[in-house]
């Protein structure tokens, strides 16, 4: 691939996932801070600040970029702020890389963070009857993990898979996380462990379905020509970031909807929307899934982690649990999935985690993954998806 | 059933069924029912009939509600678990989440099953009883 095409990763950084409770903007300052020192690049030689907002902090959330650029001292620099529910971070990497790009950035924060509630996430608050995410919540009590449930039980029934094999994903990413200083859950647990646990939508888990965590992460990103001429090495670069929209008829019940659009009279597209956005991002940097040394997959339940190996292409559908059980996914295997330890482990923080799936990767790549490297890793995708249509991958290369 | 739907326009409580919209240009079904432009990317219609749906359909997935979810929900007192099921309505190829009738838990369900919508009380309020749809699976309503 020639440089027009591909933007450098000059540093990457992290506040520790958990509940700490403090405000959000101190996650990302610290994030930012860690990217810079990394990236050996000065605050105010950011000429670009890309924020991933946060809806559930009021108005410094819905203008992360600016909140984060005065926290850290008003430069003048350009400023963006990205709302995409899930893909929210890879909306601002998507940002930042369009404008370095077209030659309008030479080098660029990407920074988010979240400060979450207890619980299950909630819509925003009012009397909303026009907003579907309020009214699935008023009329059906439908949460999040209402539409994993979902997933997880139509799996069951088309493959075959096993509350087991669902287990054995959160088994394998705890193993992973617990090697991982930035993770919330840092404990090994067992098969029976996780489905002791209690019930919250059959047939996941409390232990299979991912918490709300406060952190953020952090990048600093430039042109491959001004990471060249600063002698950065070993040279690592995002060469494609997918982050396209659904195509009708979608048949996949998303949330936060009541039905899925209809299949009876315009003829359905070549691919699922889960498939088209890694297509996508395949299809923009000239590479196939044989081609990957690792991946970090959305696992927002230990089942949707399956769906995704079969929506990367790592197999073929309703092989996952097989893949699986081969070891092939574990750090060690053909294709670590979730190296990092996944959303299992670190629950999500919504805007940074988009972010935070490109930050392992670029540590896996630079071989820095201290405690849970993957041996000759040089190509990384991440996938994701959120509400609303929302979904991305990135591809990152060394 | 006495009361008032907890929300308009999404079902008809006397006639025990989902208000959906049909369009006029190219003829897909949405629910709830859709105003303004078409969701079809090549259609351009801007007019939607609003139809009944099929009252009955198959069980495309299930799940439950094994913990309160937060408001605006409004939770029976103390919490009773309840289960969500996504069924599949053929004629019109959409699948249409509800709640399952109380009587009704996850153990219960499976794949394939048919059932049937009913007119439930969703929760009583200071001025009475708000109706919603549910699912029930058609063997017991018979």
């Amino acid at each position: 691939m020639t440089d027009a095409k591909r933007i450098a990763v000059l540093g990457v950084g992290m506040h520790p996932w958990g509940k700490w409770g403090r405000n959000f903007v101190e996650y990302g300052v610290h994030a930012a801070r860690a990217a810079l020192a990394d990236a050996g690049v000065e605050w105010t030689q950011v000429d670009l600040v890309a924020g991933a907002d946060t809806i559930r902090n009021g108005y410094p959330g819905f203008i992360a970029g600016a909140t984060f650029a005065q926290a850290l001292g008003f430069t003048g620099a350009r400023v963006s702020s990205s709302y995409a529910a899930c893909a929210s971070g890879a909306q601002a990497i998507a940002n930042a890389r369009a404008q370095i790009l077209a030659g309008l950035s030479e080098v660029a924060l990407v920074v988010g963070a979240d400060t979450t509630p207890k619980g299950f996430f909630a819509p925003v608050g009012g009397n909303r009857t026009d907003d579907p995410d309020w009214l699935r919540f008023h009329l059906l009590g439908a949460t999040n993990p209402t539409y994993f449930g979902l997933y997880a039980r139509r799996r069951m029934e088309r493959f075959g898979s096993t509350s087991e094999d669902f287990a054995q994903v959160k088994v394998k990413n705890a193993r992973h996380g617990a090697a991982n200083p930035n993770a919330r859950y840092r404990k090994e647990v067992t098969i029976e462990e996780v489905l002791a646990s209690p019930m919250v939508a059959d047939p996941l888990h409390l232990q299979e379905i991912c918490a709300t965590s406060d952190g953020g992460a952090a990048l600093i990103l430039s042109s491959v020509e001004f990471a060249k001429a600063h002698g950065i090495q070993p040279l690592v670069t995002i060469d494609a970031v997918s982050t396209v929209t659904p195509v009708y008829p979608n048949t996949t019940i998303e949330m936060p909807n009541f039905a899925t659009d209809s299949s009876a009279t315009v003829a359905l597209p070549p691919r699922t929307f889960r498939e088209s956005i890694t297509a996508a991002v395949y299809e923009e940097a000239g590479i196939g899934p044989e081609d990957l040394s690792m991946a970090e997959v959305y696992d927002l339940s230990t089942a949707l982690e399956l769906d995704w190996y079969e929506d990367l292409g790592l197999c073929a559908e309703g092989e996952a649990e097989q893949l699986l059980r081969s070891g092939a996914t574990t750090i060690g295997g053909r294709i670590p999935v979730n190296p990092s330890g996944g959303l299992g482990s670190f629950g999500e923080a919504i805007p940074a985690q988009a972010i935070a799936q490109v930050v392992e990767a670029v540590l896996q790549l630079r071989e820095q993954a201290t405690g849970r490297q993957i041996a000759n890793a040089n190509v990384a995708i991440t996938a994701n998806q959120g509400l609303f249509g929302h979904g991305s991958s990135v591809l990152i290369r060394r | 059933m006495n009361g008032t739907a907890a929300v308009e326009g999404f079902f008809d409580p006397e006639r025990q069924a989902l208000l959906g919209s049909r369009c006029a240009g190219c003829g897909t079904y949405a629910f709830p029912a859709k105003q303004g432009l078409c969701p079809n990317p090549r259609c351009q219609s801007e007019t939607h009939e609003v139809v009944p749906l099929s009252r009955r359909g198959k069980v495309w997935s299930y799940t439950s509600a094994s913990y309160q979810p937060p408001p605006p929900y409004v939770p029976a007192d103390p919490f009773v678990p309840f289960a969500i099921v996504a069924v599949e309505l053929e004629a019109e190829g959409l699948v249409v989440l509800g709640q399952a009738v109380a009587s009704v838990t996850a153990e219960d369900l499976s794949v394939g099953l048919e059932m049937e919508v009913v007119t439930d009380v969703l929760f009583t309020g200071d001025d009475g009883p708000k109706l919603v749809w549910k699912f029930q699976p058609v063997e017991v309503a018979r």
